[in-house]
């Protein structure tokens, strides 16, 4: 059994089967997106209790007891999150494809540094690669959802 | 009045589902689908000597493996899109190599299998043998042709074109000074963080193929499937759903997996789908930018210029199945902004060894604004000028449109500048731009282009009110993150008097607009964006006659606005557009939804038949626009304040401006996040990404960890200023943004880092290493 968004899920069907995959194809939560398969582009975030990961680095056996929330687990079906309403209001997307795993990193972030300075934004976005937004937009929607978050 | 939306700071309307990660990309859909894996070609030029499946098909779990001989296109060579007289020795590739492999990564066979895990393990059991043959791999050795990519084509030489305004060689020989230099740019990658994907499904009993094609152009695919397949083309539907990234590469047609995937569908009755991994698109989907220019150029002693002949070969990789646009964009665009009273250009494209080239951002243009930039910032070393000064002295003046260039434009006509006022662009940049900032070794870096946009030949739009009142609009071209359904959904709601968010978008999807040509060459906004205008004007024209007809007042004397169709200076008196929708479509049953207000014995009795002559049912409207006379210019000024690290030669942009013209602007934000993010992918070509081939023709560098895209800590905040100098091309006055951040920023690079160290920048991209070596010649 996983956790994933709060809810048990069955066991991947074969144990060679990627974190990523199994998320996206055998539960159906296509929010975690496949960039690069390697590690660097960070779409494929994930939060594994509470801390972003890349659930294309992991098998999906061991997320085995612990609790994963994916994009699709922010929020629910309910208001934004405060993190996704600052993407939107500061255009910190384009083609969407990043934003999930920004989403969650961002996530990651704030429950680290409840105010961030410029510096500690950087760095916690800087393990994740946008193609589209050139960042600067991405950086305000942080400094945003600081304060949507208060 | 009536609101105005055109222009306005709308927040995006596609960002939702993307947020919540429930957007629709290629690889998303297809539960159930077979999967497919590719066999790569690992040598640059060989010999196939033998294909032995075998093993692959034993594999358990594998459905198919299909090489050329199995094809019955096998034989065929794929389309060469774009043919051009100069092409001369154009070559395409097959689907699946049989013969010859020419590239790293050409694809020679194609395992379906129930999943990827095993359609992978399979791909490892092709045995392919290969009798390796000699590799040419950089545009030098190309030209050298020592060795050939194909035997029947001599010198490697693909094509050749020249073409020159004025006489050059009289210009340069009275010339009071000459300069010459060679710039070379190296290939690069566009990168996109979704990689390409395909799925495909055919319903034998309907006769249809449903294919999804992260692609920027699906009404071409259309065609193309139903020619090769021998369907008409309404049994086959081609889809660009969310589309993660494009940025040129993913306009080539047939990559060779748009082929296979729904012709396996349609041999296995089963949906099939292939997913690229990013180690495969480093090398099977098409790269640009290898160019090596040599340039002289003759001015006088104001730093005016007299005369230029630039001469360069273009690197067109292995294949020429984009013909030679980017070549003819690059001899196109090197005078920019500026007055060239004497201009010649030459250019060879030759094939190599490596993956074939094709537009990304910028498409050949990032190269033009190099020269032609590089060129000034040494007339100005040379004359002891500032570099500003000598730009100021060569611009062309806001007096001077249209200003035809004397040479040929991409869409076969000529180059002929529409409206601009590029001085004003140079001042407002350096005046925001400010004075230099204290620090050790900080550059001024400068550079201005122009930009052709909006190349036709047309697109098409589709405008509906729906009788809920709520409109859908659609249009051929598909979206990889610009914001089309916002920016649209704001051309219709001016023309319709409702909000944006009534309007929804659909892109990209032959079933709702089976008309149009692509998204490329910064043309959706200007293509698209107007043909919408045309679609909702017709819409609105036609509210009015049925409004008209009820409310007994002339067509002339309503408006549409707060989603009503009313008496102008009397809002009371009109009709609500779900209102007007209905009455359209003349009914005899009432279907609810306030549909009995149309039916027989409700609708005001009126002479002639129900429908009026000359009327079609429902308030929609079709519209296109065609650009009548050639491409909208844009163009833009982009400054920096550039510190180099005297330890780390790492950049720093302490300031970055940007002063932008694209027309009127439809939406500022998401203008900004064009130009933001152009200026970013620009940052990375010029000092960061380097596709690292070796002489045996293998990219050395396949994979994120050594091709270094820049993260958030490489790329400054980019301060962009607006002006608006409206086309007169189009209704809309609009002129397309999409490249622009891009163009400019090699050349900009160049000249900050060398004003920091006082080297010579002649290559492109740059990077810490390279200036260490610049700055510290061995002894
Ligand atoms: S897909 Fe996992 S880091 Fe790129
Ligand atoms: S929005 Fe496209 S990659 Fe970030």
């Amino acid at each position: 059994m996983i956790r994933v968004n709060g809810r048990e899920r069955p066991d991947p069907t074969n144990v060679r089967i990627l974190l990523s995959d199994y998320l996206r194809h055998e539960l159906g939560l296509t929010g975690t997106h496949v960039g690069c398969e390697h590690g660097v582009c960070g779409c494929c975030t994930v939060l594994l209790d509470g801390r972003p990961v890349r659930s294309c680095l992991m098998l999906a056996v061991q997320a085995g007891r612990h609790e994963v929330t994916t994009i699709e687990g922010l929020a629910g079906e309910g208001k934004l999150h405060p993190i996704q309403q600052a993407f939107h209001e500061c255009h910190a997307l384009q083609c969407g494809f990043c934003t999930p795993g920004f989403v969650l990193a961002v996530a990651g972030l704030l429950a680290k540094h409840r105010k961030p300075s410029d510096l500690e934004i950087d760095e916690g976005i800087s393990g994740n690669l946008c193609r589209c937004t050139g960042y600067a937009s991405i950086r305000r929607a942080v400094r945003r959802a600081t304060e949507l978050s208060k | 009045m009536t609101t105005r939306w055109f222009g306005e700071r709308v927040q995006r309307l596609e960002d939702e589902r993307f947020l919540r990660g429930t957007g629709l990309y290629t690889d998303d859909l297809g539960e159930g689908a077979l999967e497919g894996c590719f066999v790569r070609s690992p040598y640059a030029h060989a010999r196939i000597t033998s294909i032995d499946t075998s093993a692959a098909t034993a594999v358990p779990g594998v459905v198919a493996v299909y090489t050329a001989a199995d094809l019955p296109f096998g034989q065929t060579d794929l389309p060469l899109l774009i043919p051009h007289p100069s092409l001369t020795q154009g070559r395409t590739q097959k689907c699946l190599a049989y013969e010859v492999v020419r590239y790293v990564g050409e694809a020679v066979a194609f395992v379906v299998a129930e999943s990827r895990y095993v359609a992978e393990d399979a791909a490892d059991q092709v045995l392919v043998e290969y009798e390796p043959l000699p590799v040419v791999i950089t545009p030098e050795t190309a030209q050298g042709a020592e060795h050939l990519v194909h035997a029947d084509v001599p010198g490697n030489v693909a094509a050749e074109l020249r073409q020159e305004s004025g006489d050059v060689e009289v210009a340069l020989s009275k010339a009071p000074h000459n300069l010459r230099l060679r710039l070379r740019f190296e290939r690069g990658g566009a990168h996109p963080l979704e990689a390409r994907a395909v799925w495909a499904r055919w319903l034998e009993r309907e006769g249809k193929l449903t294919v999804y094609d992260s692609t920027q152009s699906p009404t071409s695919i259309r065609g193309g499937l139903a020619v090769l397949f021998g369907l008409p083309e309404t049994s086959v539907e081609v889809i660009a759903p969310d589309v993660g990234g494009g940025f040129g590469p993913k306009i080539m047609l047939f990559y060779p997996d748009e082929l296979l995937v729904p012709f396996a569908a349609m041999q296995l009755g089963r949906p099939v789908k292939w997913t690229e991994d990013r180690r495969e698109h480093f090398t099977a989907v098409n790269q640009e930018r290898g160019q090596v220019h040599d340039v002289r150029v003759g001015y006088d002693g104001e730093g005016r210029l007299l005369g230029l002949d630039v001469d360069f070969i273009h690197d067109a990789g292995a294949y020429t199945p984009y013909g030679i646009i980017l070549p003819i964009i690059t001899a196109a665009q090197v005078p920019g902004p500026y007055r060239v009273p004497s201009y010649r250009v030459r250019f060879k494209a030759l094939y190599t060894n490596a993956t074939p080239t094709s537009p990304y951002r910028g498409a050949g243009r990032p190269h033009a604004c190099f020269v032609m930039e590089r060129t000034l910032d040494a007339i100005a070393r040379e004359l002891g000028l500032e570099r500003a000064e000598v730009r100021r002295r060569n611009l062309l003046q806001p007096g001077d449109f249209p200003h035809e260039v004397g040479v040929g434009w991409q869409d076969g006509g000529r180059v002929v500048y529409d409206s601009g006022n590029y001085p004003a662009l140079l001042e407002t940049t350096l005046q925001h731009l400010g004075p230099k900032p204290a620090g050790e070794q900080v550059g001024l870096g400068l550079a201005m282009y122009v930009e052709g946009t909006g190349v036709g030949p047309y697109e098409g739009a589709h405008v509906q009110v729906l009788v809920s009142g709520e409109v859908v609009a659609s249009t051929g071209i598909p979206t990889q993150g610009q914001g089309h359904q916002t920016v649209f959904a704001q051309v219709v709601a001016d023309e319709l008097g409702v909000r944006p968010e009534q309007v929804a978008v659909t892109t990209g999807d032959t079933r709702r607009f089976q008309w149009g040509v692509g998204t490329f060459a910064s043309r959706a906004a200007v293509t698209a964006g107007n043909a919408m205008a045309v679609a909702a004007r017709n819409v609105a024209l036609k509210a009015r006659r049925i409004a008209a007809e009820q409310l007994e007042v002339d067509p002339e004397d309503l408006e549409l606005a707060g989603g009503m169709v009313r008496v102008k200076g009397a809002p009371d008196r009109g009709l609500p557009l779900a209102a007007v929708a209905i009455l359209s479509n003349p009914l005899r049953y009432a279907f609810g939804g306030g549909a009995e207000i149309a039916t027989p014995f409700q609708a005001r009795p009126r002479p002639g038949p129900p429908l009026p002559e000359g009327e079609a049912p429902g308030l929609e409207a079709t519209g296109y626009y065609s650009p009548p006379l050639g491409s909208t210019w844009a163009a833009g000024c982009h400054a920096a304040w550039v510190a180099v690290d005297p330890d780390t030669y790492r950049l720093r942009f302490l300031k970055y401006v940007v002063t932008h013209d694209c027309g009127r602007v439809i939406n500022p934000l998401v203008l900004e996040g064009q130009i933001q993010g152009g200026v970013a992918q620009g940052i990375g070509g010029a000092f960061y990404e380097r596709l690292a081939y070796d002489a045996d023709g293998q990219l050395r560098n396949a994979s994120f960890m050594e091709f270094l895209m820049p993260y958030a800590t490489e790329v400054p905040e980019v301060e962009i200023h607006h002006q608006e100098t409206p086309s007169p091309l189009n209704p809309l006055g609009i002129k397309g943004a999409g490249e622009a951040g891009t163009i400019p920023v090699g050349a900009l690079v160049a000249s900050a880092v060398e004003d920091a160290l006082g080297v010579r920048i002649t290559e492109m991209p740059l990077s810490p290493l390279k200036l260490f070596e610049l700055s510290r010649p061995r002894c």
